[in-house]
């Protein structure tokens, strides 16, 4: 009579198996797969289309998927000077955005109103929405924009995603395991 | 023609509505009144061939009656000669003709001054605010509006807030020191 073992996993796929915490591939999923509103509103905006063209490659990281509408983005990148005219409409998309969504402020202008101390910039989109990641520069070259993405990337990987979206589910767990 | 046959006839058909002329290093400007402006203007395009209005801008002298001036800058392709206009507009009249059928550029140029300095155009087709939103309550490039701009507020359309100027707006200090020591991060405004 044959025998039977049991065994972890089918010898088959052994070796093609990961096994892996569930906010571990939640957040590896997350931030290798960034697609970016881009919300280019002024000189920032042409760097962002040169770090989306082929020297600079963003799609290296996933994110070369600009969709220019809200429901199917992730973060936005906010590039360029945020006059109070547009305040409120960047403010509009970004509620339009589903969640987990991240913001980029891309150059001096979307960090802090930049060069434009005036009365009809405002001093930074960081007033009207939560920034996660700050670019300097004016306008950053690509690999700075880059490097910031690669920032946002770190972030979301120390993110406690299941934690964070399913409370409850997280404490039943919990208390039958103890 | 050239400029001086130009300038010639111009002065000979409205010798006496010409307030002032003035000639620097090439450049004719004639002051005129508002009264005339359209008739000048109609003239200058049909007869002299000034066919194109590079410009029209407005000055804040605050303090002086008439407060504003509005420049109007032709120029003339067939002759290649710029000619300039100037007109007083005093803050209690605070209009003028608009010449936006005369040169159709006007119609921009003319927004951009009713907003940023209130001067009102009659006959404009379309007379609203181009660069700030309708509705906001002042007049940004008037002398009395502060650099750091004021507090308003229009829910759902837009908001404005004072800037901070750090003792600006030229927060650097006129030294031969080196520019990290001529150039400080913040000023203290001066008493």
């Amino acid at each position: 009579m044959p025998e039977t073992h049991s065994t972890a996993y089918d010898s088959k796929v052994e070796g093609n198996v990961i096994f892996t915490r569930f906010d571990a591939a939640l957040n590896w999923v997350r931030k290798n797969s960034l697609w970016p509103m881009p919300m280019g509103l002024a000189c920032c905006a042409i760097e962002l289309m040169a770090t989306a063209a082929s020297r600079f490659d963003i799609a290296r990281f996933g994110a070369e998927v600009m969709r220019f509408s809200p429901r199917q983005c992730d973060v936005m990148i906010v590039a360029g000077t945020v006059t109070y005219k547009m305040a409120l409409a960047v403010k509009r998309i970004y509620e339009q955005m589903p969640e987990p969504k991240w913001v980029i402020a891309m150059g001096a202008c979307a960090s802090t109103g930049g060069m434009y101390r005036s009365y009809a910039v405002l001093q930074g989109i960081d007033q009207l929405l939560p920034v996660d990641v700050y670019i300097s520069g004016c306008p950053p070259r690509p690999e700075a924009l880059l490097a910031g993405l690669m920032k946002l990337q770190e972030k979301i990987s120390r993110e406690r995603a299941l934690k964070r979206q399913k409370p409850e589910l997280v404490e039943r767990l919990e208390e039958a395991l103890t | 023609m050239t400029g001086e046959e130009l300038f010639k006839s111009l002065a000979e058909s409205f010798a006496e509505k010409i307030q002032r002329k003035t000639e620097f290093r090439g450049e004719t400007t004639y002051t005129i009144a508002t009264n005339d402006l359209r008739e000048i203007a109609t003239f200058c395009r049909d007869e002299l061939a000034f066919d194109y209005l590079l410009d029209i801008t407005s000055i804040d002298n605050f303090g002086e009656e008439p407060r504003f001036e509005i420049v109007y800058a032709l120029y003339s392709m067939p002759h290649a000669i710029h000619l300039r206009f100037k007109l007083h507009v005093s803050e209690d009249v605070g209009v003028v003709d608009t010449v936006s059928d005369i040169w159709p550029t006007a119609n921009w140029h003319e927004r951009e001054i009713y907003d940023m300095m209130g001067i009102k155009f009659n006959g404009h087709p379309n007379l609203r605010r181009i660069l700030m939103w309708d509705g906001y309550p002042f007049f940004p490039l008037r002398k009395d509006f502060p650099l750091q701009g004021l507090p308003s507020e229009m829910p759902d359309v837009a908001f404005t807030k004072i800037t901070p100027l750090e003792g600006g707006p030229f927060v650097t200090v006129p030294s031969t020191a080196t520019s990290k020591d001529r150039e400080p991060r913040a000023r203290a405004p001066e008493l």
